[in-house]
């Protein structure tokens, strides 16, 4: 549905995007990750056909977007970051001015109108004027006007920035839902919002794609992914520290918690041995008769890939 | 007085009716659906927010009070419209038309609804040409507002309705580029306060211009002709005052006609570069 091939975009000498290139498919919905600055925005205005590329193709459905301009914005539903609306409209009337100009039937209008307003919770202020909604309502406003045509291929720039956490759980499961027939882009901060909707992640920072998988794909690349954390008590100068050090399983041992009596540590498996490692603590544990009160596997998080593969960015 | 008024009514007043209702028809019915739903919104919002009555009752008062304090009118004995009313027009819209388009592009850029108007399936000149319509509309209605002044010099006189009519389409006509330079400028910012300077100055420049006084002053100072030579020119090229004139005068002269149209395309083609320009 969507694809994007070597993509560049420069402002005078400064690059903002360098060389990205993925596709989603539909039924997919696709996660943009990147700390501030990293070029997310600047893509999303590229595929939506608003910023012209340096460099690179975008094809929407087959029609590319220099080339094929109105076909392939037809098929798009766009929220831009800030969520801008016309503020002398009311939400009515503003969803009705963008269901004509994206190109709904005159016969449909009131119909597509009432839809995205039930989908999107705007029935109690349907007749007020933007300028006196809360930050959410106008969010969610413009959140309306993208799903308004029911399109192929939707493009959100945080589409939950704003929201109290009642709303965002509302939008992630919008989200999530209409991925199964569209074809998703989503950029975000929040990085268990990626975990809750998307199947596929991509990570951008400085304009470069760094890391690009399903969640699961990505949290398994973090440091810690495949650890065990281990709780126990009842050591009694057992030794146990240096016991664990020296399972061939484990390379090493971090403490996380100590103290007189009890123990809470991340065990890293040794190479090849990831498998085996929490089943030999557990034996060792049994030897030696203490109070396991934790066993488990850590499958990594998703913000310490994050944090490990975009660090530098901040160091410098 | 009886007859004045029919006169009036039969010469002025059906034929400007029946000229907005081809004029609005024309805009509602022939345009692109996408000019249409930009036209009619952008005309809501100069009538939903205070701009375009606040501009109607600025414009209204200092053209009337002005034609009849400092031209005069009444004094002259003589109920010839044109040339105390008609003259003096354009040296308003100087500041009135950029007042009126002033919000054109430059709202849009402050909103940020432009990110989202230029990803709508439409192509930019929809866009240019909705808004810039509706603004012309604002401008039209208040030309037709100062009607009672027309009204007034029947009362008073017998004056030849058909110049009036010829004045009244001139100054139309000037409106509109000042229109047309305005929704360039305001492309170019997102203040609309910038927007609204920059464009009385180049509309001063493009009226005053046509002025043969001004081009002899500049010409005539002191090496003046070396810096203002090239200026002087083009401004006598693309002056507007010598094209009022002549429509003005009830000749209804084809090649002025073909200048201020193409004056007009070639500045909303100037737009659709500018919006171009700030965006890559």
């Amino acid at each position: 549905m969507i694809e994007v091939e070597n993509l560049h975009k420069h402002f005078g000498a400064k690059v903002a995007v360098d060389g990205v290139s993925f596709t989603v498919k539909k039924g997919e919905v696709l996660g943009f990750l990147g700390p501030n600055g990293a070029g997310k925005s600047t893509t999303m205005r590229m595929v939506t056909g608003f910023l012209p590329a340096t460099e690179g193709r975008i094809s929407i459905g087959g029609a590319d977007i220099e080339e094929n301009e109105i076909a392939a914005k037809a098929k798009i539903g766009y929220l831009p970051e800030a969520a801008p609306l016309y503020s002398d409209m009311t939400v009515e009337d503003f969803l009705k001015f963008s269901a004509e100009l994206r190109g709904v039937p005159a016969a449909e209008l009131d119909a597509a109108v009432d839809k995205a307003i039930k989908t999107t919770f705007l029935e109690p202020v349907r007749h007020q004027s933007v300028d006196t909604l809360s930050k959410g309502y106008r969010h969610r406003t413009c959140f309306a006007q993208s799903i308004i045509h029911d399109p192929e291929v939707l493009i959100l720039d945080e589409p939950t920035d704003g929201l109290d956490p009642n709303q965002k759980h509302e939008v992630r499961q919008l989200i999530k839902r209409m991925g199964e027939t569209k074809a998703i882009i989503f950029s975000t901060h929040i990085l268990e919002e990626v975990e809750a909707s998307c199947t596929r992640a991509i990570i951008i920072d400085r304009g470069r794609v760094i890391a690009d998988g399903t969640p699961d794909e990505l949290k398994a690349k973090s440091r810690n992914a495949g650890s065990t954390i281990l709780t126990v008590s009842g050591l009694a100068g057992s030794g146990i520290q240096a016991e664990l050090e020296k399972l061939s399983e484990a390379s090493s041992v971090e403490v996380l918690e100590s103290g007189d009596d009890n123990l809470k540590a991340r065990i890293l498996p040794a190479k090849g041995k990831a498998g085996e490692l929490s089943s030999a603590i557990y034996r060792l544990c049994k030897e030696k008769d203490l109070n396991v009160s934790e066993l488990r596997i850590d499958e990594g998080r998703l913000d310490e890939l994050f944090r490990e593969i975009t660090k530098t960015d901040s160091e410098a | 007085m009886l007859d004045a008024l029919k006169t009036l009514i039969l010469e002025f007043a059906i034929p400007t009716l029946v000229v907005s209702a081809i004029f609005i028809a024309i805009l509602v019915f022939l345009l692109p659906r996408e000019v249409r739903t930009i036209f009619k919104r952008e005309l809501k919002s100069y009538f939903t927010s205070p701009i375009a009555y606040v501009l109607f009752v600025v414009f209204l008062g200092i053209s009337n009070t002005l034609s009849f304090f400092f031209t005069g009118i009444l004094e002259g004995g003589e109920a010839d419209l044109f040339l105390p009313y008609f003259q003096y027009l354009p040296w308003y819209l100087v500041l009135i038309a950029p007042a009126v388009g002033m919000r054109l592009w430059s709202e849009e850029q402050r909103l940020g609804t432009m990110e989202l108007l230029l990803t709508m399936p439409i192509a930019p000149w929809h866009a240019i040409l909705g808004k810039y319509l509706a603004a012309a509309v604002v401008l039209f209605a208040m030309l037709v507002l100062s009607f009672p002044i027309v009204w007034t010099i029947n009362y008073l006189g017998d004056p030849d309705n058909g110049v009036i009519m010829a004045g009244f389409v001139a100054t139309f006509f000037v409106a509109l580029c000042f229109l047309a330079v305005t929704s360039v400028v305001s492309a170019l910012t997102r203040s609309q306060l910038v927007a609204l300077l920059v464009s009385v100055t180049i509309c001063m420049v493009l009226w005053l211009g046509g002025l043969p006084n001004i081009s002899e002053l500049l010409m005539n100072m002191k090496g003046g002709w070396l810096i203002f030579w090239p200026v002087v020119k083009l401004i006598n090229v693309v002056g507007l005052m010598p094209h009022f004139s002549e429509l003005a005068k009830g000749v209804l002269g084809f090649r002025d006609i073909v200048f201020f149209l193409t004056f007009i395309v070639f500045c909303l083609f100037a737009t659709s570069v500018a919006i171009r320009l700030r965006r890559a």
